[in-house]
């Protein structure tokens, strides 16, 4: 496998940098593959824009940004915006139903997908919303595995707080089973 | 025990300050560096080592200082705005032959700048920073991995040279996660500042030993003497005559010098052929391989000359490759920074040509791609 | 018998480079004499000073002293006390060291109460530079520049130390010598933080361009105007205006620093590497 790229995008504070640190930890000491995270942000540590790029390669990673991504996910009407663009042709755009209205145009598979409202009506923490996206994420992929993931996400999430953590991950990784796609992908280009 | 970790640059950094034995940091909160001091805030109090928070950047220098004198290994860490505040003291180290460790995460200057973004604008002041001609030691990493060993090292040179040793890791790398393996306690050496032997009544703390050292006593060991910022002679003692003045600026570069053969360390990727080089350090090392990888794909006859120590210059190894390439291209997150110095080894040998870039934008392979 | 302070002293270096009625000079033997009635060892005892007429000091005690940069000192003795708390750490600072480019690290350090005393040898100017006016030179005062009159309120160190947290702040005269020993000695004695603030005179570049016709008239001046903090108590506003209050002028029993924070250290059971201190 050469380099696969992830790049989870939203505003400060929604823990997107978490969500990629953990799936690339999961990939990268529970997995046996390479990967990196790096990450953008504003000096704010809440609110502003904010991204978390993760490569996975069974190779040496040697430039840790995007190229092209495969994923990427955005939380925000702000991320989509600016990251749309960077998405490689037949990769996938997942957006939230709720803060995302407007999806830019590009060759790429879309799921709008309720991933804040399903942290907060059933697991039942807006906060989690960055699991949630970690579990959808990685059913939707299947590159990294759902054990891996578990085990890095234990070690990453303050005591106490496992229970709710690993329920935001079920409910996204379920959330990735009953997806489908939004606008058909071969499509060559899609408008709205 | 060895264990393997996924760990940020700035994180592994603090482990390989750790390994090194350190066991004191002053700091004040600065991005994109404080992931350090909320490390070595948490471990060293569990080691029996002393964590202290400043109420600035000079003082946090001069805590490190003093604590290395009593016989602390002590290191800062900073960013722009904060590494042009501690020049003051950076100097002081260098004259008073303190050992210590600083590290700099760049970030977009002048000034306050960009606080999160990338950049290599502090290339020139690890350099020159401070007043007066010193010598300098600068490492940039580029990995993770490099992250935990270079600290060690910057220990160990710190303490054998007598010199303050900078790491300039920029934002990219501070921040970046990989996966790294931790060495067994014992399989990387750690040297340990020399101590005098000389009975207490005899002692010149700063008569050269070793490669021009001095072995200069912590205190509380027994000797008594004086330490300062003034030009001064061997007894430590300030002087004005101009002979012992021109000795020790003169002895404090060459001591450096002498240890070049162990204090430089560079990376040469497909070299032996190459009609391009690309010389690159930090986060932009890692963009120039994977564009050099890409030529190389497309049959072209390019390769990489990784700085790992930038000051001193590596001369050596830039002086060979100019034996064969005809285009030797410089990326750098400045203006052009390094690529004075590049051009002044290669002497008219190659076309030098410099990629910048300054806007906190880590410079990308395509950008070296179409140059190659 | 007369004190010998010789042996405290480099008498190579002498003869220092104050200048003829200075009061570093006396305040130096007080610390001397605290020094010896305390009997700290040479090779245990760190004296730090800053930049200007008062940082030379470092140079003329023959202890293991440490000359800094300008208004850093205390910066410099926090990581040697902090590494080595074993040690006796003694600061000399001058007012613009310690209250004008050094302000910052000394209101920090009065906060922070670790077991370090500062001495602030008070002249009223910068005299190593030639007699510009410091945040303590009294407004109305003349100086290389303010040479129509100082406008600047002048600063209170005591005060400020007291505000800042200080655990045991006193302030003499080199006029009353054997007061100022004694707040010496119960300075160094304190456990904590403790600051000394001693009025010394500068003939030279305060004194002369002040109506200050000799050193002694200086020391006249700190006699007239030196208030013990007891009499103080029992003055009104108006009479003390002008004047200064001496003696102990604040004292607190608090945890210090260092034994607080090695306490923290030693509540985990086991070092987790084989990092320690190297003590020796």
């Amino acid at each position: 496998m050469e380099r696969y790229e992830v790049k989870l995008s939203g505003s400060g504070g929604q823990g997107l940098i978490l969500a990629g640190m953990i799936l690339a930890e999961a990939a990268a000491l529970y997995d046996g593959k390479n990967a990196v995270q790096t990450q953008s942000y504003g000096p704010e540590s809440r609110g502003g824009s904010s991204s978390s790029i993760v490569i996975i390669s069974n190779q040496d990673i040697d430039y840790p940004k995007a190229t092209k991504v495969d994923v990427l996910l955005a939380l925000t009407q702000e991320s989509v915006n600016k990251y749309a663009g960077d998405i490689k042709d037949g990769g996938i755009l997942i957006v939230d139903e709720e803060t995302v209205k407007d999806i830019p145009a590009g060759k790429y598979k879309i799921y709008k997908l309720p991933v804040i409202a399903t942290a907060r009506t059933q697991v039942g923490k807006v906060i989690v919303a960055n699991i949630v996206a970690l579990g959808l994420i990685a059913g939707l992929i299947e590159l990294v595995s759902i054990d891996a993931i578990k085990k890095a996400l234990f070690t990453r999430i303050p005591k106490g707080t496992e229970e709710l953590n690993f329920r935001a991950l079920e409910a996204g990784i379920n959330l990735a089973k009953e997806a489908h796609l939004t606008v058909d992908p071969n499509l060559e280009c899609i408008s709205y | 025990m060895e264990k393997e970790k996924f760990l940020q640059g700035n994180e592994a950094f603090a482990e390989g300050a750790l390994y090194a034995g350190c066991n004191f940091f002053a700091g004040y909160p600065i991005s994109p560096s404080s992931e350090i001091a909320e490390y070595m805030a948490y471990e060293l109090p569990r080691r029996k080592g002393v964590f202290i928070e400043m109420e600035d950047e000079i003082a946090s220098m001069g805590a490190v200082i003093g604590a290395s004198l009593a016989g602390a290994k002590a290191m800062t860490a900073t960013s722009g705005p904060g590494f042009s505040l501690k020049q003051e003291h950076i100097g002081f180290a260098c004259i008073t032959e303190v050992p210590c460790v600083i590290v700099d995460v760049m970030r977009g200057g002048p000034s306050t700048g960009t606080p999160t973004g990338p950049a290599q604008g502090d290339v020139m002041q690890a350099r020159w920073g401070t007043h007066g001609d010193h010598p300098a030691v600068a490492i940039a990493p580029s990995t993770v991995e490099e992250c935990f060993y270079e600290a060690v090292r910057a220990f160990n040179i710190s303490e054998k040279y007598r010199n303050p040793v900078i790491l300039l890791i920029d934002e990219v790398v501070g921040h970046m996660r990989e996966k790294i393996r931790i060495p067994k306690p014992g399989e990387i050496e750690i040297i340990n500042r020399r101590r005098p032997n000389e009975a207490y009544d005899d002692y010149l703390p700063y008569k050269p030993d070793l490669g021009g050292v001095p072995n200069i006593a912590n205190f509380g060991t027994g000797y008594r003497f004086h330490i300062t910022g003034l030009s001064h002679d061997w007894s430590g003692f300030p002087t004005n005559d101009p002979k012992r003045i021109g000795e020790l600026i003169q002895r404090l570069t060459k001591k450096v010098e002498k240890g070049e053969d162990e204090i430089l360390r560079w990376e040469e990727f497909m070299l032996e052929d190459a009609e391009t080089a690309v010389v690159a350090y930090g986060s932009v090392a890692r963009s120039a391989k994977f564009a050099v990888k890409c030529a190389r794909n497309a049959g072209k006859k390019v390769g990489l000359l990784k700085l790992i120590t930038i000051w001193p210059f590596p001369v050596k190894p830039l002086k060979r490759l100019a034996e064969h390439a005809r285009k030797v291209i410089i990326p750098e997150m400045n203006l052009g920074q390094i690529v004075l110095e590049v051009e002044r080894v290669i002497g008219g040998k190659a076309d030098v040509i410099p990629i910048n870039r300054v806007d906190t934008e880590l410079i990308s392979p395509d950008e070296i791609l179409v140059k190659l | 018998m007369a004190f010998d302070y010789s042996k405290y002293l480099r008498n190579d270096k002498m003869p220092h480079i104050w200048c003829p009625g200075c009061g570093n000079g006396i305040a130096m033997k007080s610390l001397i004499r605290a020094i010896d009635a305390l009997g700290y060892k040479k090779e245990e005892t760190v004296i730090i000073s800053g930049i200007g007429c008062s940082g030379r000091i470092s140079g003329y005690l023959d202890f293991n002293t440490l000359h800094t940069t300008h208004g850093r000192p205390l910066t410099f003795a926090t990581g040697i006390k902090l590494a080595n708390p074993k040690l006796n750490v003694i600061v000399v600072s001058g007012d613009g060291d310690c209250a004008a480019i050094g302000g910052n690290h000394f209101i920090h350090a009065c906060r922070r109460n670790i077991d370090i005393t500062l001495i602030i040898f008070n002249n009223y100017i910068y005299g190593m530079t030639g007699g510009q006016h410091s945040p303590t030179t009294p407004s109305g005062s003349y100086s290389t520049t303010t040479p129509h009159r100082n406008i600047d309120p002048q600063f209170d160190l005591s005060k400020l130390a007291i505000g800042a947290g200080a655990t045991f702040v006193a302030r003499e005269t080199t006029y009353n010598i054997f007061a100022l020993d004694k707040v010496v000695i119960e300075a160094f004695k304190h456990k904590g933080f403790s600051v000394v603030e001693v009025m010394v005179g500068c003939p030279i570049y305060y004194g002369r361009k002040n109506g200050f016709k000799s050193a002694f008239s200086l020391l006249d001046w700190q006699r007239k105007n030196a208030i013990r903090m007891e009499r103080a108590q029992s003055m009104k506003p108006e009479e003390l205006e002008g004047k200064f209050t001496t003696g102990i002028l604040h004292r607190r029993e608090v945890p210090e620093y260092t034994q607080l924070y090695y306490t923290l250290t030693e509540s985990f059971e086991k070092s987790v590497d084989k990092v320690s201190m190297e003590r020796e």
